[in-house]
């Protein structure tokens, strides 16, 4: 049998069970859902909940404090993409570092910063590579030019996270979530069944979802359905894009340059085994990024933790839109287009 | 000599002969020709002014380049108050270095833009400063706005229909595919819509508001619009038009063409009665065939569930219901 999107979207609102509780955990996902109004469609039994997918988001503090101090050093830049210029660390941003002085640049793409070097051979260039399973094969790339072409003037400085690591730590610490929109992106690179064994181990349903209003709408009552069925697998909704086995190109190129690695989340505290770590036989090209994890609130009552955890929305926050805003964020969340809280600040009270 | 040196903006020989060869040539009439120190022009009435600087990278890019984006800026704004654009200035700041040849470019498609604009350039100066190679514009804009004109921000009445005159996000993909070494066939709307809005106004239809979608894209624009009026806007999203290819290019990189810059576009505010007929004006209008009515004006802020939170709704193609607000954090720096 098959459904209209219509049909769909109507029987999730007339859901009238056991309340549901979904997160998602890719932050372009939550960014979607904001976009397209999908909590508006959806009963008030089934929930939505942002999980840690956000790259930016689960950044500690430590690490932008070292971008900051790396780029206040003479002869040496840093080089971003925009999304995490803004992102507090334990007393600037970036762009508030950049406006004292520091040598800060935005690139649209990680190649750039090659150019960049060439240019200005003088000058060291530090890429703050932040990212998941997605963005690492392209910083893989990026390091394959600066050995090939013998550029001595790029480093890295890593922020790479990986998803079962802290997937694993949200289970073990008794969430109360029923079950997963997978990340469809990550599960370009990794695969469908890299969530499997988390499925069987923790009886979670996994549904991997497009990112368009439709692919949200299809894998949600899917996930409703395995839910209620208690089909505790992952079931693939985005199949024009994700296969069942991992892109191979792109996964021997992660396991040539990096190792796995514990990695401090903003609000968590430091995961095991939930990180990417350049190989000790490329640590020319690191610039240190093993033991950031020191994470210094800037403000005390943000909720950012709590909420990358699904244990708080937005709204329990008590700086939420009054001193915690797009214009002045005190976390990460209201940073980007993709953390909870801009998504929810952006879209109007919709909880 | 092909590169501006510090000596372009002595204010001597070479300044003089620069400004000969390119301004004075391309530009040239009565008024700038005469080289004084302000320019005395005809006019009566209720003067509109604006001014605009335009920074934007690269210089040339598809549909367009940064002097016919700088005839056009002036030119839009002075039009979104029902102003008919006569004069417009020109300031050039250029970092030596910058390639003459591009300059007498930039300059040519100015004078173009401006015929087509019915404007003329009556004032200019340029300066050089050291830099990279750099050329930034400023203009000015001046018109005279006929007698019972009254166009302004706040206009929006209940019931009253928002047309939008063509496809959002032509320029900023423009833009951001150049900078990122993207290859596609999209092109800048870069655009002086004198026109669409001049037909407009002869037609006796009832405007309320006019105001050019640049910078911040359409939700920024609608969310300002509906607070200066106080009224509840509601759109829908399957009503807005973008071209297939700044779909795709969007669903590619996660952008929102509800966010993104426009450089000859605007959104016309009308009675409900004349709805019809604006449309039809504006689609057959040069740069306008693509409009459509995306939109209309509900009740005032403070009735119903009507707050300025909430003040833009978007019908999503879902059917979900989705609350419209300005841009908020970072939008693609120098895109104009």
């Amino acid at each position: 049998m098959s459904l209209t999107i219509e049909e769909i979207g109507k029987r999730l609102g007339e859901y009238e069970g056991e309340e549901i509780r979904i997160m998602e955990v890719c932050g372009s996902h939550t960014a979607a859902i904001a976009r397209y109004g999908v909590r508006s469609i959806l009963s008030p039994k089934i929930r939505l909940i942002s999980g840690p997918g956000c790259p930016v988001c689960v950044t500690p503090t430590a690490y932008v404090d070292r971008l900051i101090e790396l780029a206040s050093t003479p002869k040496t830049a840093v080089v971003s993409f925009g999304d995490l210029f803004r992102v507090p660390g334990s007393r600037y941003s970036l762009s508030e570092a950049k406006g004292r002085g520091a040598d800060v640049r935005m690139v649209y793409a990680p190649m750039d910063t090659l150019k960049l070097a060439v240019e200005e051979p003088d000058t060291t260039f530090i890429f703050a590579a932040v990212g998941f399973e997605t963005t690492a094969p392209v910083y893989t790339l990026m390091l394959d030019e600066i050995i090939g072409k013998g550029i001595g003037n790029v480093k890295l400085l890593t922020s790479l996270k990986t998803m079962p690591g802290v997937l694993r730590w949200l289970l073990d610490s008794e969430t109360k979530i029923h079950g997963f929109l997978a990340p469809g992106h990550v599960c370009a690179i990794t695969g469908s069944e890299y969530f499997a064994p988390l499925a069987k181990e923790y009886h979670k349903p996994f549904a991997v979802s497009g990112f368009e209003a439709e692919e949200l709408l299809i894998a949600i009552y899917g996930l409703v359905q395995m839910i209620r069925e208690g089909r505790c697998s992952v079931e693939n909704f985005y199949p024009s894009v994700v296969s069942a086995g991992a892109n191979e190109v792109a996964v021997s190129q992660l396991e040539k340059y990096f190792r796995v690695s514990a990695a401090g989340w903003r609000g968590f505290g430091v995961v095991e085994e939930s990180g990417l770590l350049l190989k000790p036989e490329y640590q020319q090209y690191d610039a240190g990024s093993a033991g950031l994890f020191e994470d210094r609130k800037r403000n005390k009552a943000c909720s950012c933790g709590e909420i990358l955890k699904g244990e708080k929305t937005p709204w329990d926050c008590p700086l939420f839109g009054k001193a915690c805003t797009p214009q002045n964020p005190q976390g990460a969340c209201m940073v980007s287009y993709e953390g909870s809280c801009l998504a929810a600040f952006s879209t109007g009270g919709q909880n | 000599m092909d590169k501006i040196i510090m000596e372009h903006g002595s204010g001597g020989r070479a300044t003089g002969e620069l400004i000969d060869k390119i301004f004075g040539d391309c530009f040239a009439n009565d008024v700038l020709s005469a080289m004084e120190d302000a320019a005395v022009v005809d006019g009566s009435g209720r003067i509109a002014i604006t001014t605009d600087s335009f920074v934007v990278t690269p210089m040339e890019f598809p549909g367009g380049d940064i002097g016919r984006l700088s005839v056009c800026g002036s030119v839009n704004d002075l039009l979104m108050r029902g102003a008919v654009p006569r004069y417009i200035t020109s300031g050039f700041i250029l970092e030596e270095g910058a390639d003459i040849a591009l300059l007498r470019r930039i300059v040519e498609s100015m004078a173009k833009t401006a015929k087509e604009a019915g404007v003329i350039v009556v004032a200019g100066d340029t300066k050089v400063v050291e830099g990279n190679g750099g050329i930034y514009i400023n203009t000015t804009g001046v018109g005279f706005v006929p007698d019972g004109v009254d166009i302004k921000a706040s206009g929006a009445r209940q019931g009253d229909a928002i047309i939008a005159s063509g496809n959002m996000g032509d320029h900023h993909a423009t833009i951001l595919s150049a900078r990122m070494g993207i290859s596609n066939r999209i092109e800048s709307d870069n655009a002086p819509l004198v026109e669409m809005v001049q037909n407009l106004l002869k037609s006796g239809v009832q405007v309320h508001v006019l105001r050019d979608v640049t910078r911040g894209g359409l939700g920024t624009v609608l969310k300002e619009l509906s607070l200066a009026s106080g009224h509840q806007f509601l759109v829908e999203e399957t009503k807005i038009p973008v071209s297939n290819q700044v779909k795709d290019f969007c669903g590619l990189l996660g952008l929102d063409p509800l966010y993104m810059g426009n450089e000859g576009k605007l959104i016309a505010i009308v009675a409900k009665e004349d709805e019809e007929k604006a449309l039809e004006i504006i689609r057959s209008a040069r740069y306008g065939a693509d409009a459509c009515v995306i939109g209309q004006v509900l009740a005032p802020l403070g009735e119903g569930d009507a707050t300025p939170q909430n003040s833009v709704i978007m019908k999503t193609r879902i059917g979900g219901k989705r609350v419209v607000d300005v841009l908020l954090g970072e939008g693609l720096p120098r895109i104009c």
